[in-house]
């Protein structure tokens, strides 16, 4: 094989006209700045994420984005926004980013509980916090993607809660984010939650789009938690509108015997590729990912994570169910990464998939990087279709052949979400998964009784 | 948990310090030029006194070779190599060409006999069983020295002999077969292969025949500075069955020496294939000095419906190891299977796995590896498993475990599973955690203490891929039955 270096594409060219022309007016300081042009130059030198690039090798993003819309600059409220806000059952703190803009006048910050500040990130970004560019680019796993590169260089908006040590929230903070879909627009958003110790909160982070057009998003979130702390976090991705094509990344730093939580619901996401970047920085701390991937007709969902215990006694587990109909494609990629002096690490990982029928593709590619001896760590992954012993039972059962597979299927899918801690959000995610399942059609395969 | 001290005796005691086939056969050898150009390619053809087809296809190799690069996606690091300062061609000077035993040179003889291998008929005649007897090809540096018992499995229709005289005897076979599984230009060492491999083994098992002994090629790499370059070509006709053995050494050098294999299995309608491996190349020494690069590409292709193709594999030498084995399931019914342990001591590195491929219907694999890494060294599973759309009804079930031993190696698991049939039901998992507590519970109630249920229990998992060599292998593999794989990770 020769080595090809590609032409630039239309849309590899078009963002660095666009870096070019708004690189001045974007908001930053000179550290973010900086980081903003190395960044840019990263991705320069990279191009968009292709098939291979190892880790982009299920999501060709340089194929997706034939061309780079151009970039969101304001918020377009429309009535179809304020009408979905309305429909949002989250109660309490509601931070709302339109277009990846924050909008004040649509969010709750009268009241905010005590402990708990926020800014939007444009004003945190120009803040003369020293720490700034080091929160920003998250743990170092994260420093060769292409993709986050490009929310560096061009992020524009979102917000940075700080909630302070000690400060146990009652209820969920939502960051709602949603695309109105006036034009077809680019939007880099990106999102900070510092949480110092023993911290006790719920964060809820919602896309959707519900313009007529088709968005490409590129959202990050950050955490850093400190020693003792409790996050939740919730993603729901929802509702886009089918040509949308999405990244989210999501980085954690997470404290000494501190708990991180991440749980993410994906139904109607059109092209979505989560990636999450997330760091031991204590020691006997718990981490857990998990996620319920739904698709059908012509989706994409790729969940691809990097896991770096980089020090002793911690304890992660990651899970993902995935039911896959239509023509639509599933990915986990999942790297757990033991270091050298990380023993007592105690690691596992799995995705399991149910595919509804012919035509529907499941990638899985689950890694261990081991360097240390003494450690539980283990991975596993299964793609089959639905058992037909369950359905025979609970059709013998005299369950219609509909409402058995939304049963099995449900059931499926509650082992992850049983993850979720806070009660609303619980039910509100099976909720979802029920609407979902109700509006499939039946299988066309099943294995045989 | 970390491994127990019985296991760290084990393999301590196969450590690359230990390496007991290091040892130098003095004898004169006919090589030509270090250096590869068309020339090389040339040479080789005709000290094999090739036919120009032959010629013609390798020199077309060696043309795309040299447009393609070296790969670089594996977990392996070397400094890069010199094609330049590498010998092609290596053959003994005394008796070329021997009629028989009587003319081959003793040293080699003598060679053979150090490693334990049998190449007189009358010797193995002597002690063993008739059932238990192994027909030998015995490849030195890059020529086949001797086949045994080509006679009596001709009798039987069974075509084994070197791919030289098959290239001469057999040329309609070769040229139906060869490179139709792995493609000329499959990568970077199989082209490379193409151009200038030397000998290896070929087998042609006629339809409905059982092949009535044990085939096996014993690879010795002798001369210092030299490439082996080898290609192996087994093919079982409709409903028969062949099992094949194969080992490998090297002297202890100080240099790296590279072998770059091709092997490629085709298994017809209802035919069955046993492929094993005891990989024994020389490690290098404990910094990482020396030591064999193995980089080989062995494909099985079941061909023909309800074929079965099974590699079983003990990798134990070797400074780097860079192999696949695998299985294209393209027959309906068609099953493959790969057994393997990997142990890697001192600075060795290793890459190794298997694909399976399913493309026909009710297609099922099943993958069994662990690997064990000490030392310095580390080691690498790497495998895919994926159905095509049309492969429906097709199953794998994957069990890869590693255990570690020191917080100086590293051992890693990159699977890639890929599904596009929804009727495909694949399984893939790798942990510790499958010892039963019931199992524990019913060992510990008879009396025994916790460490020895857990290594009586891990023992008789790893035996499921010791059971899949053969008799004569399981010697060999003997000393790894007793590692225990207690505390192993994914």
């Amino acid at each position: 094989m020769a080595i090809v270096t590609p032409l630039k594409t239309a849309a590899e060219q078009a963002l660095s006209q666009q870096f070019a022309n708004v690189k001045a007016e974007l908001p930053g300081t000179l550290p973010v700045r900086k980081l903003r042009e190395d960044a840019f130059a990263g991705f320069e030198a990279k191009g968009l994420p292709h098939r291979r690039l190892e880790s982009w090798r299920y999501t060709d993003l340089r194929g997706l984005l034939r061309e780079a819309k151009p970039l969101a600059t304001a918020a377009r409220v429309t009535p179809a926004i304020t009408a979905r806000l309305a429909a949002l059952p989250f109660d309490g703190v509601r931070l709302v980013l339109v277009d990846g803009a924050f909008t004040p006048e649509l969010s709750t910050l009268e009241g905010l509980p005590e402990g708990v500040n926020v800014q939007p990130l444009t004003e945190a970004l120009v803040s003369t916090r020293e720490d700034l560019a080091r929160i920003l680019s998250g743990p170092s796993i994260a420093d060769s993607d292409t993709g986050l590169m490009l929310n560096t260089a061009l992020m524009r908006d979102g917000v940075f809660v700080e909630i302070t040590e000690g400060t146990e929230l009652a209820a969920p903070i939502a960051i709602v984010s949603l695309a109105s879909g006036e034009e077809e627009t680019a939007i880099f958003h990106r999102s900070v939650v510092l949480a110092a110790k023993g911290v006790k909160a719920t964060i809820v982070e919602v896309s959707e789009s519900t313009g007529p057009k088709a968005s490409q998003i590129n959202g990050a979130i950050v955490f850093e938690t400190g020693d003792e702390s409790d996050v939740q976090h919730l993603r729901l991705v929802t509702r886009q509108v089918p040509e949308t094509v999405q990244v989210q990344s999501l980085l954690a730093t997470i404290g000494a015997h501190a708990k991180f939580e991440s749980f993410a619901l994906v139904c109607k996401a059109a092209t979505l590729r989560q990636q999450y970047f997330v760091k031991y920085a204590g020691e006997h701390s718990e981490i857990g990912l998990r996620g319920v991937n739904l698709l059908g007709g012509a989706e994409h969902s790729d969940v691809t994570l990097v896991m770096d215990h980089a020090v002793p006694h911690g304890v992660s587990r990651e899970l993902f169910k995935n039911i896959i109909g239509g023509e639509a494609t599933g990915v986990f990629q999942g790297k757990v990464i033991v270091r050298p002096h990380a023993q007592k690490t105690d690691g596992g990982m799995k995705s399991n998939t149910l595919l509804l029928n012919d035509g529907a593709s499941m990638f899985n590619k689950p890694e261990l990087e081991i360097f240390a001896d003494d450690v539980v760590c283990g991975h596993g992954a299964t793609v089959a279709q639905m058992d037909g012993e369950q359905l025979f039972y609970l059709m013998a059962r005299g369950l219609p052949r509909p409402q058995a597979e939304a049963l099995v299927l449900q059931a499926f899918a509650g082992e992850a979400v049983e993850f979720v801690a806070d009660e609303a959000l619980r039910a509100f995610v099976m909720a979802e998964i029920e609407a979902w399942l109700s509006l499939r059609e039946a299988s066309s395969v099943v294995s045989a009784v | 948990m970390a491994a127990v001290q019985e296991t760290i005796d084990q393999v301590k005691s196969i450590d690359v310090t230990e390496y007991k086939y290091g040892f130098v056969t003095e004898i004169e050898m006919d090589k030509p030029a270090k250096g590869l150009t068309e020339d090389t390619v040339r040479y080789i053809s005709a000290r094999k006194n090739e036919p120009e087809w032959m010629l013609e296809w390798r020199l077309d190799a060696f043309r795309r070779w040299k447009t393609m690069t070296e790969p670089a996606w594996s977990r392996v690091q070397y400094p890069p190599i010199n094609y330049q300062d590498i010998y092609y061609y290596a053959a003994p000077k005394k008796g070329a060409d021997p009629k028989s035993l009587d003319e081959v040179d003793p040293a080699i003889l003598e060679t053979y006999k150090k490693l334990g291998i049998p190449l007189r008929e009358q010797e193995i005649l002597a002690g063993v069983a008739p059932e238990n007897r192994v027909a030998v090809d015995a490849v030195f540096d890059s020529v086949s020295v001797v086949t045994t018992f080509k006679k009596e499995l001709a009798e039987a229709g069974v075509i084994f002999c070197s791919i030289s005289d098959a290239i001469q005897e057999h040329p309609e076979l070769v040229r139906k077969y060869l490179a139709t599984v792995v493609p000329v230009t499959d990568n970077y060492f199989a082209t490379l292969n193409c151009a200038v491999f030397t000998d290896g083994s070929f087998v042609y098992i006629p339809k409905g025949v059982r092949c009535p002994m044990e085939l096996s090629t014993y690879f010795r790499i002798n001369e210092q500075n030299t490439g082996q370059f080898e290609r192996t070509l087994i093919i079982a006709d409709e409903g028969s069955y062949v099992s094949y053995l194969e080992g490998c050494t090297a002297p202890k050098r100080d240099e790296n020496q590279l072998h770059a294999a091709v092997v490629e299995l085709i298994a017809l309608d209802n035919a069955e294939i046993k492929y094993s491996t005891v990989q024994n190349w020389y490690p290098g020494d404990a910094e990482g000095k020396g030591g064999i690069y193995n980089f080989v590409t062995k494909r099985g292709d079941c061909r023909g419906k309800n074929s079965k193709i099974s590699w079983t594999q003990v990798e134990t030498g070797s400074a780097i190891t860079w192999k696949y084995p695998s299985c294209i399931l393209r027959g309906d019914g068609s099953r493959g299977e790969f057994y393997s342990i990997a142990v890697s001591n001192g600075a060795q590195q290793v890459d190794s796995g298997t694909k399976m491929i399913h493309l026909g219907k009710n297609t099922t694999s099943k993958i069994i590896a662990k690997g064990i890494a000490a030392g310095k060294s580390d080691s690498t599973y790497r495998g895919m498993v994926s159905a095509h759309r049309k492969a429906t009804g097709a199953r794998n079930f994957t069990n890869c475990d590693s255990l570690l031993i020191g917080d100086q190696c590293g051992a890693h698991t990159i699977p890639y599973i890929e599904a596009k049939t929804a009727t495909a039901i694949f399984e893939h998992e790798a942990t510790t955690s499958k010892i039963g507590e019931d199992q524990l519970f019913y060992c510990q109630q008879r009396g025994l203490s916790a460490e020895d249920a857990v290594a009586l229990i891990v023992n008789g998992f790893v035996k499921e891929v010791l059971q899949q060599l053969p008799m004569e292998f399981a010697v060999e593999a003997q000393k790894l039955i007793t590692i225990s794989l207690e505390g192993s990770v994914g």
